[in-house]
């Protein structure tokens, strides 16, 4: 174990993951000779060669399509979308051909390829910085999508994409890359796709949560700390789903808080609810709730905290479901 | 079939060295032009050096610096008439205050604040672009738009090296060309994408070249050379306006500072490139003309930096002087017609935020 900053835990997922399997290749704007703009992949240029670290040219659609074939040629791409907003180039290539090349063969062909990118708000930076994407991953059949909020998580979830014969999606939350530290495994670290974590136990309500809303979560909880006792799940992965953990919390605490980033309309927290009303809802013991961004494009950063769930939001909303 | 003549593989130049390279001049520039052209660049010169103070002062967010690109951004729009519409990349964000834009406003939108987003038909300038190269196909459609009303504006969308490298751009190029748009693609080539060199992007001996296949003619000029950009885009703009479609305008210049005040280029640039390209930086060399041809003076040259620098301080201090922002903001202006749950969850984040 060593501590670790986020961007650090995924940095060093790529040094063991590149020195463990040959095939592993990182490929992305400015990964290599600048070692990422988050320097997420540092030093892979210098350790492994421009060829196993490639800077590619800039366009994200041809970053994406060409890890196909890449993969048809037996490599196992990683491919880098500098930020949230500018991977929708890329979204032409994942649902028209990363979600459906394997079925399209029959199921005689495997596309190990790993898309990751920084995704979220709260950094104050311009128009486009700031998106959190994960219902057009996660809606694309044939596509997981995993979602670290610790350090830990952020190399074991990289290294299972790395090493998981579908394509996957990881989005790290940017927010937290240099800011919070952990205690990572050193060497290899593997976090199964489809397990969630308890991050808090609790009794009277549980809150769902993903990414940079599991540390806001735990911030809401210590502010319920005498009025209610919060559970925090972590679902870290989204596809797959964990649902017995889910049901479990679910049928623990009978409350049912989803804190999700991302503007509320179809966004994953409606899945989760929709889940929770199919399974759960003899164990419910109130409605459910969603405290989620709004669906309006992501404002300009002078108010983007209005915008973003927030402590406050979410004890609101905790306060509801304990008075219902 | 319009093409890559072979001489224009060859940069446009007008201004010379002041030693072996003879200076040029361009025909129908008098002394009131050059001095317009000089205090236009002087105006972004002035915006980009304070800009980058004021962020180091934590008065304007994370910035896109532009030292070094004013002779393209200037020269460019010098040849545009008030009706032609400009399309602007993060790298172009203060290419407004040439068309009378507040400096507050762009201000600003560096500083995250609603005002710093303009209505666009104020000053035919579009909204900054921050997905590369996704705006040129709207400069496109906006000139084959207007060219379908019988108008006779042109469009310039300004875009990188690194863009040439998108889908985008590629599609916006062969629309403009297929729809003889009079639109005028100009490339700022600085040689660098963030860390990506220009030969890392493209295989092509000139980004010129891509023009080629898009029918359409393509055009280099020295982008440090505020005069030989002029020309270019006034040629530009003459075969746009006669029915004659589209050009696409390759500038060659040096990103001589970082990419953005989070940016640090020592990690991927040979800094004693930078150097000298910062000995030859586009706003010196046109002063140094000036002051060959006997246009400039000192007191001419006190007076436009004078009024430049204090159009900054006017302008800073509008934009601080802005009131904070509604959080309400964040519900506006998505819809014409916002469906109902938005004055739903502006009621709940009122009630949160205790307002109500
Ligand atoms: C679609 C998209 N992908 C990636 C980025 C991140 N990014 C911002 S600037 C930049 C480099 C652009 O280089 P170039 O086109 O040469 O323009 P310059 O910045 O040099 O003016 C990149 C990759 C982006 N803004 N949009
Ligand atoms: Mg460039």
């Amino acid at each position: 174990m060593s501590e670790k900053t986020l961007v650090e835990a995924i940095n060093e997922c790529f040094h063991v993951e590149l020195e463990r399997d040959d095939s592993v290749m990182v490929m992305g704007e400015d990964v290599g000779r600048a070692g990422g703009v988050f320097r997420a992949t540092a030093g892979l240029r210098d350790r492994f060669g421009p060829d196993r670290c490639v800077d590619t040219p800039l366009a994200e659609a041809g970053i994406l399509g060409s890890a196909i074939g890449l993969c048809m040629a037996g490599w196992r791409p990683v491919c880098e979308m500098q930020y949230d907003a500018f991977s929708y180039p890329c979204l032409d290539q994942l649902i028209t051909h990363v979600g459906r090349y394997r079925w399209r063969t029959g199921g005689a062909m495997e596309f190990p390829l790993t898309i990751r990118m920084p995704y979220g708000g709260g950094v104050r930076a311009p128009e486009l910085h700031d998106d959190s994407p994960e219902t057009y991953y996660v809606h694309t059949p044939g596509v997981k999508v995993a979602i670290p909020s610790t350090p830990a998580d952020a190399k074991g979830l990289l290294a299972a994409a790395i090493r998981e014969p579908d394509p996957v999606v990881i989005l790290e939350p940017k927010l937290h890359y240099r800011t919070m530290r952990g205690e990572v495994p050193d060497g290899e670290h593997v976090t199964p796709l489809g397990k969630a974590r308890v991050a808090r136990e609790g009794s009277d309500v549980t809150l769902v949560a993903y990414g940079s809303m599991v540390p806001l979560s735990e911030q809401a909880a210590d502010e319920l700390a005498g009025e209610a006792s919060v559970e925090v799940l972590d679902l870290r992965s989204l596809k797959p789903l964990d649902e017995d953990a889910l049901l479990a919390s679910a049928a623990k605490t009978g409350r049912v808080v989803i804190v999700q980033e991302a503007p509320r309309v179809a966004g994953f927290g409606a899945e989760i609810a929709a889940i929770l009303a199919e399974k759960a809802i003899l164990d419910l013991r109130s409605p459910v709730l969603r405290v989620t961004g709004y669906d309006v494009p992501y404002p300009y950063w002078q108010i983007e905290d209005a915008y973003m769930p927030s402590v406050e939001r979410v004890t609101d909303a905790v306060r509801k479901l304990l008075r219902f | 079939m319009a093409q890559v003549l072979p001489d224009e593989r060859e940069l446009r130049r007008v201004i010379g060295d002041g030693d072996t390279i003879a200076d040029g001049e361009v025909e129908g520039l008098g002394e009131q032009e050059l001095v317009d052209l000089y205090r236009s660049m002087v105006v972004l010169r002035t915006y980009d050096e304070r800009s980058v103070v004021y962020h180091r002062q934590g008065r304007i967010g994370t910035y896109a610096i532009f030292w070094n690109h004013e002779a393209m951004q200037a020269g460019s729009v010098y040849a545009l008439d008030r009706d032609d519409w400009v399309f602007p990349s993060y790298r172009e964000s203060a290419i407004g205050l040439l068309r009378g834009m507040p400096v507050e406003t762009v201000l600003s939108w560096w500083r995250g604040h609603p005002s710093g987003w303009w209505n666009p038909l104020d000053y035919n300038v579009a909204s900054i672009c921050v997905p590369i190269g996704t705006h040129v196909p709207h400069a496109v459609g906006l000139a084959w738009g207007k060219k379908l009303r019988g108008e006779k504006t042109v469009a310039v969308a300004y875009f990188g090296d690194g863009a040439t490298s998108e889908g985008a751009f590629h599609e916006g190029a062969n629309f403009a060309g297929v729809m003889k748009a009079p639109a005028i693609l100009f490339c700022n080539n600085n040689q660098w994408a963030i860390s990506t060199p220009v030969s890392a992007q493209t295989a092509a001996e000139t980004l010129a070249d891509k023009a080629v296949g898009y029918g359409m003619p393509g055009v280099r000029v020295d982008g440090g050379d505020v005069l030989a950009v002029y020309e270019a885009t006034r040629e530009a703009v003459e075969r746009a306006r006669a029915g004659d479609g589209p050009t696409f305008i390759e500038a060659l210049s040096y990103r001589a500072a970082p990419h953005a005040t989070a940016d640090d280029p020592s990690a991927y640039i040979d800094m004693e490139r930078v150097e000298e390209e910062r000995q030859n930086e586009c706003l010196g060399r046109y002063a140094r003309y000036l002051w060959r041809i006997g246009v400039l003076t000192d007191e001419l040259e006190e007076q436009i930096r004078g009024e430049a620098l204090q159009a900054m301080k006017d302008g800073i201090a509008a934009a601080e002087a802005e009131p904070s922002a509604d959080p309400e903001l964040v519900f506006r202006h998505a819809y014409v017609n916002p469906p109902p749950s938005l004055s739903e969850d502006l009621a709940e984040l009122k009630r949160v935020l205790g307002n109500e």
